[in-house]
């Protein structure tokens, strides 16, 4: 007997069952619906987090004071001469541009509106190094720096609730803790992040900032953003900004006082917390999966027990214990094959369903079905069919003819 | 002694239940020739169903010897036994034991699809066989549309289809009306006398056992006529 008998004669025979082939089938729809579903999701995730993280710039390097993974006793702050030195083109050639920054909380209030939001005092190098887009108006210019100009950019979070609309705020006077800021643009918005929204946000120039806002000691910063020429030179350019900060906090034989991390070592750290997380889902959709390839092998069970005669007779004239395996095998593998294909396009659905909802929700989570998840799922869920086919068929092949024959 | 398809040397066989031996067969003796046809008779426990099943391949003698159509049986493995009945032996049940969802030409190929014959090749032997017991009207009929009769012609044209060297018959007439069973017998001599195949007969049923040449009588496990 050939496969594409076998089949033809499968699908009779599962066809002559139809509701209880349907309900088995549904079994493995639901797992493997399941495991789709789950694993879209996670990849959406995974995906929406580095993009969050990637929007920050591919070039960029932060470095900040002290050392996450040992203690350092007394580290020293981050300076301005700091960030002077690590933009030495001579030190660091690696080094495009680097924009140091202190930050506070602070509140911004416009006649009666008012919000809290992170005031930084940046330079004019912020803006190319994070990729500002704006919305109108323009940034922040070394007049602005040398003049201690009391100017502000606003991001939209803080347009919107101060003006309730993000355009033609230019030239508005807003109050930082009381002090009078003139707008000077509004930033483009960037969407919320792992890190809460980027766009509830103002820019102040550096100088002001520390003259006025947020006092910092000895020209202290809380945060130096460098940007390496390219991509692939962000490793050198770590390289070079930790020789140079070694060198100034004699710290050359010691443990760093400071921290460089790039943009790759948050996508790393969040792509192994998303991978954990999708393989959770994956692995709690996979059970029910299992599930469902039991409830093939306890139907298939009643369906031998039911055609026993069918199966006496078949060796009757003939068939091979052979023959009866690939039988019932054929009978189970289409089974969960076909739960297989119906589950993949509802998992499809469940995961649109899902960004769909989360669109509603204000979180940007588009999950992706991969072709990998299809083929695990298909392979997969095959599998399960024959495992779970292997003990029912096994048990109508051994049947012994006479025994089979008589049995009513 | 090539003349004879069937020989049997002293079978035997012994069932376990449990703690208990029962002897079905103590050692039954006898030779069937080429184109003969034969009943077996015997009451209920005589041993007549065993014989059946050790004649047909389907059980194993406990000992003795069976050469079927000049080949050892007794010591073969399941498979090869499933093999030996799919060329050598024709079954027709009491019961017919059609496959009830497969149409008749369907049920009549199946022993051929277990032989690996193609499918061109099939068709067209299980047209003309279901054409020699009289059916070439009903062949894309399933059995619940098909009466009683034409059912158990599906079952003879089942076992022939394969040319096989005897053909086993367990009360072939059992579950048919008078009418339909004295046409499944003519059916059944007429394929004896004209194309000389060897025909064994299992029943309880003088009427059918006097259609035939010679008569197995078995009692308690040994045969007391025929050999």
């Amino acid at each position: 007997m050939n496969i594409g008998q076998a089949i033809i004669e499968a699908l009779e025979s599962l066809s002559a069952n139809k509701t209880r082939s349907a309900l088995t089938i549904l079994g493995i729809v639901i797992g493997v619906a399941a495991v789709i579903a789950m694993l879209a999701v996670g990849t959406g995730a995974q995906n929406t987090i580095t993009g969050t993280i990637s929007g920050i710039g591919t070039n960029l390097l932060f470095v900040f004071s002290g050392n996450m993974q040992e203690e350092v006793r007394n580290p020293k702050p981050l300076t301005v001469s700091d960030a002077q030195a690590i933009a030495d083109e001579f030190q660091a050639p690696s080094v495009a541009a680097v924009a140091p920054l202190i930050q506070g909380s602070r509140e911004v209030t416009f006649g009666r509106e008012k919000k809290t939001t992170s005031v930084n005092g940046v330079t004019p190098e912020y803006e190319r190094v994070r990729n500002i887009n704006l919305l109108e108006g323009s940034f922040i210019t070394d007049e602005h720096i040398l003049g201690r100009a009391s100017v502000v950019l606003i991001g939209t979070d803080v347009a919107d609730k101060l003006f309730g609309h993000r355009e033609g705020v230019v030239g508005e006077t807003v109050r930082i803790e009381g002090q009078p800021f003139r707008v000077i643009g509004v930033l483009a918005p960037r969407g919320g992040s792992s890190f809460g929204s980027q766009d509830d946000i103002a820019l102040i120039p550096f100088s002001t900032a520390q003259t006025r806002l947020i006092r910092r000691t000895r020209d202290r910063v809380d945060l130096i953003l460098v940007e390496a020429t390219t991509a692939d030179n962000v490793k050198l350019a770590t390289d070079e900004v930790t020789q140079i900060l070694r060198q100034r906090h004699r710290s050359a034989i010691g443990v760093d006082d400071f921290t460089v991390f790039s943009q790759e070592d948050f996508v790393a750290t969040a792509r192994t917390v998303t991978g954990v997380l999708t393989i959770f889902l994956g692995g709690i959709a996979a059970i029910s999966l299992l599930v469902g390839g039991i409830g093939i092998m306890n139907i298939m069970l009643v369906s031998v027990t039911e055609r026993t005669r069918e199966i006496g007779l078949r060796k009757a004239i003939g068939a091979r214990r052979r023959d009866i395996l690939i039988q019932f095998l054929t009978e189970s593998s289409l089974l969960s094959l076909i739960g297989g294909l119906i589950g993949i396009g509802l998992g499809w659905l469940i995961a649109y369903v899902v960004g769909l909802v989360a669109k509603a929700n204000g979180t940007d989570l588009t999950p992706a079905v991969g072709l990998d998840a299809i083929l695990l799922a298909t392979l997969f869920s095959t599998a399960v069919g024959l495992f779970f086919g292997i003990y029912p068929a096994n048990r109508a092949a051994n049947l012994e003819p006479v025994e089979a024959l008589r049995y009513e | 002694m090539s003349e004879d398809v069937i020989q049997a040397i002293g079978l035997s066989k012994i069932y376990k239940m449990g703690e208990v031996e029962v002897q079905a067969l103590r050692g039954v003796t006898f030779t069937i020739k080429h184109g003969e046809l034969v009943s077996i008779m015997g009451p209920s426990g005589s041993g007549k169903s065993t014989l059946m099943n050790i004649l047909g391949c389907l059980d194993r003698p406990s000992g003795g010897e069976y050469i079927l159509d000049g080949e050892p049986v007794s010591g073969l493995s399941g498979d090869q036994l499933a093999s030996v009945r799919n060329r050598k032996v024709g079954f027709v049940f009491q019961s017919f034991n059609l496959l009830p969802r497969q149409t008749a030409l369907a049920n009549v190929e199946l022993p051929m699809r277990y032989a690996g014959i193609s499918g061109r090749a099939r068709v067209e032997r299980a047209r003309q066989v279901l054409e020699a017991v009289g059916l070439s009207e009903r062949m894309k009929h399933r059995p619940p549309e098909l009466s009683g009769g034409q059912q158990q012609r599906v079952a003879i044209a089942r076992a022939l289809v394969n040319a096989p060297a005897i053909l086993m018959a367990d009360e072939p007439t059992g579950n048919l009306d008078s009418k339909s069973g004295k046409e499944i017998m003519e059916l059944i001599l007429r394929l004896n006398q004209e194309q000389g195949t060897t025909v064994i007969i299992v029943t309880h049923d003088p009427r059918v056992a006097e259609h035939t040449n010679r008569v197995l009588r078995l009692m308690d496990g040994l045969l007391v006529e025929g050999a």
